[in-house]
């Protein structure tokens, strides 16, 4: 396990490397030449010359790779083009700090609704609210957020008036009720999915039954023996399932009119700031990868039945 | 279930396919004497904002998601993943080390990000390249017809399909390779294509069919998003995401109105998208019963 262990934590920084070059590939081959996107249209040959030169783009494809991460590593992501004499850190780490916490507040959303929900129906196999879940959860899936986003705006804002429509003003405001609900919604039928399987799973298993045999109470057999073990595998699904929620958040915010992660990644592509884009793009990779890191391993240490090789 | 879904696919499908002829108006056709109507007996789904019929938009843009569908199907899915899955799991050795490490590399980044960043920078190339084509050799209309944006999706998706394919059909054939009649075709002098292709591919086809009906409701969903954040299919060309984002805030504060004062513009490529998705998982879940009745 220790060798594991290991293993990923020496794969990770590489497999980050080269996610680093492929998002620099990208960005070297992007549109527009970004000397003169900084310098404006009215610049001339010459000047761009020099800017070309200042901004080291003349230099052969590795060393400004090499450039680039090193800067990466230290959090540095290079300068906007767009926003001059802004680096692309300071213009998008609050708004990646947005989507983040509109995230969080899904994820707890999908969870707080997924697993309580997918462990009733696990335990009422065999009757009719078990496949209603299943069926009525997989609607909720497959409803797109293009849906929800303009049905709660137009039920809960504009009718009911129980929220504002649109806009962000932190974690702990009303506002973050809506598109946290429309993307926790169809993230919890994911978990209600797996979180079935694994409580059938589990329920089935000789120790529950001999738990119950001892006569211990059902509520102690349910959640002492059953819930906690079925509740291992998900968290494997927890940085899956964040991955999905936040490719939904892009779209959720720009309906909501959320300043994240979203709106600024469409701003960069029309404003041709790639920079931002690709460290938007970068730095979401490496949240991903690290979390998935740390999920695999405490669940190696909390499950002590894994044998990974 | 899975049938029903299965017909409602296929109904689907069938309107975008047959859409040159069971349109009412030309999809592009602007109107400004009729703009924002409701539903009626002249424009069976109301008008939009330009007077554009919906019923006929919908059913082009469907067609937009069909052929997106189908190309990627064919070149993601099952040449490129299929393909690449037999050639890893038969030869393994470094070969399957390096395609397996790019598919790491590849899905360690945010589905949705990728896409839009792949989207967004190859376009202009895409489309200089198309341009340069038809300069040189006559050939017109490419551009204009579309055909570049598809190209673009197409190319942006890949990530979003090969991987899976390829891994599903890389673990089935490492199983598959050290069974005892794939052992005596090679005892008997058999060639490896011929091997790889008459005794190991028809026994990886039923997981594939499955995983691809999974998949498939992902890659409209997909192709809608990025027509959404206009990276994907181009004005005057319709898509469903188009005609979402055209009523939704894509284009900011200008169209929240069109949604507080017709909503009703949004339901008939949201029921679609909707429908497609759900259907597509279905399917899935009922040929996942048929096929593999091992795996319950």
């Amino acid at each position: 396990m220790l060798a594991y262990i290991i293993r990923r934590l020496l794969w990770t920084p590489v497999l980050l490397a080269f996610a680093a070059f492929f998002v620099f590939m990208m960005g070297s081959i992007a549109p527009g030449d970004p000397a003169e996107l900084v310098l404006g249209p009215r610049a001339t040959k010459a000047s761009i010359e020099k800017q070309r030169e200042r901004m080291g783009l003349n230099d052969p494809i590795p060393v400004r790779y090499i450039r680039y991460i090193g800067g990466v590593v230290k959090g540095d992501f290079g300068d906007s083009y767009n926003y001059i004499g802004r680096t692309v850190l300071e213009i998008i780490g609050p708004k990646l700090w947005v989507s983040i916490q509109l995230n969080i507040a899904s994820l707890i959303i999908a969870v707080v609704i997924g697993m309580p929900l997918g462990f009733y129906a696990a335990k009422r196999q065999g009757t009719k609210s078990d496949p209603a879940i299943v069926i009525g959860m997989l609607v909720l899936y497959a409803m797109p957020v293009f849906f929800t986003a303009p049905f709660f705006i137009l039920f809960f804002a504009v009718k009911l008036h129980w929220v504002a429509a649109a806009g962000w003003n932190g974690f702990f405001s009303t506002q973050i009720i809506l598109p946290a609900m429309t993307i926790g919604i169809p993230g919890a039928a994911i978990f209600v999915r797996h979180m079935r399987a694994s409580t059938l799973e589990v329920i089935g298993q000789e120790y529950v039954r001999t738990a119950r045999a001892k006569g211990m109470s059902s509520f102690v057999v349910n959640y002492r023996h059953v819930a906690r073990n079925a509740l291992l595998p998900i968290m494997t699904l927890l940085g899956f399932t964040l991955a999905g929620m936040f490719g939904g958040s892009l779209i959720v915010e720009l309906i909501y009119g959320i300043p994240g992660a979203g709106r600024a990644s469409l701003d960069a592509i029309f404003q041709r700031d790639f920079p931002i884009l690709t460290a938007l793009v970068l730095l979401g990779a490496v949240m991903l990868v690290l979390a998935n890191l740390i999920i695999d391993i405490v669940y190696t240490i909390v499950d002590p039945r894994i044998k990974l090789q | 279930m899975g049938f029903a879904g299965l017909i409602i696919i296929i109904f689907i499908y069938s309107l975008g396919i047959f859409a040159p002829v069971l349109q009412t108006h030309d999809y592009q056709a602007i109107d400004l004497s009729r703009t924002q109507h409701a539903p009626s007996a002249e424009n069976w789904l109301g008008t939009d904002r330009a007077g554009r019929d919906l019923y006929s938009r919908v059913i082009w843009g469907i067609q937009t998601t069909v052929i997106i569908t189908i190309t990627t199907l064919i070149t993601g899915s099952l040449l490129l993943g299929v393909t690449m899955g037999l050639v890893a799991g038969y030869f393994r050795g470094w070969i399957d080390a390096v395609i397996m490490r790019v598919g790491e590399v590849i899905s360690a980044f945010p589905d949705i990000l990728l896409i839009i960043l792949l989207a967004a920078t190859l376009r202009p190339r895409i489309v200089n390249f198309a341009r340069d084509i038809e300069d040189n050799t006559g050939i017109s209309g490419l551009v204009s017809s579309g055909v570049v944006d598809y190209i673009v999706i197409g190319i942006a998706l890949l990530p979003l399909t090969w991987f899976g394919m390829m891994r599903l059909v890389r673990g089935q054939v490492l199983a598959l390779r050290e069974a005892e009649y794939i052992e005596a075709a090679r005892a008997m002098g058999m060639s490896t294509p011929k091997i790889l292709f008459r005794h190991i591919l028809p026994n990886v086809v039923s997981p594939v069919i499955v995983a691809v009906s999974f998949g498939l409701g992902g890659v409209a969903l997909s192709e809608v998003i990025l027509s959404f954040f206009g990276l994907g299919v181009q004005p005057p060309r319709p898509s469903l995401g188009v005609m979402i984002g055209d009523v939704t805030a894509r284009t900011g504060s200008g169209s929240v109105s069109v949604l507080r004062d017709h909503p009703e513009q949004l339901l008939a490529p949201i029921i679609v998208v909707w429908l497609m998705i759900f259907c597509w998982n279905i399917v899935g879940d009922a040929l996942n019963d048929v096929l593999n009745p091992r795996a319950r």
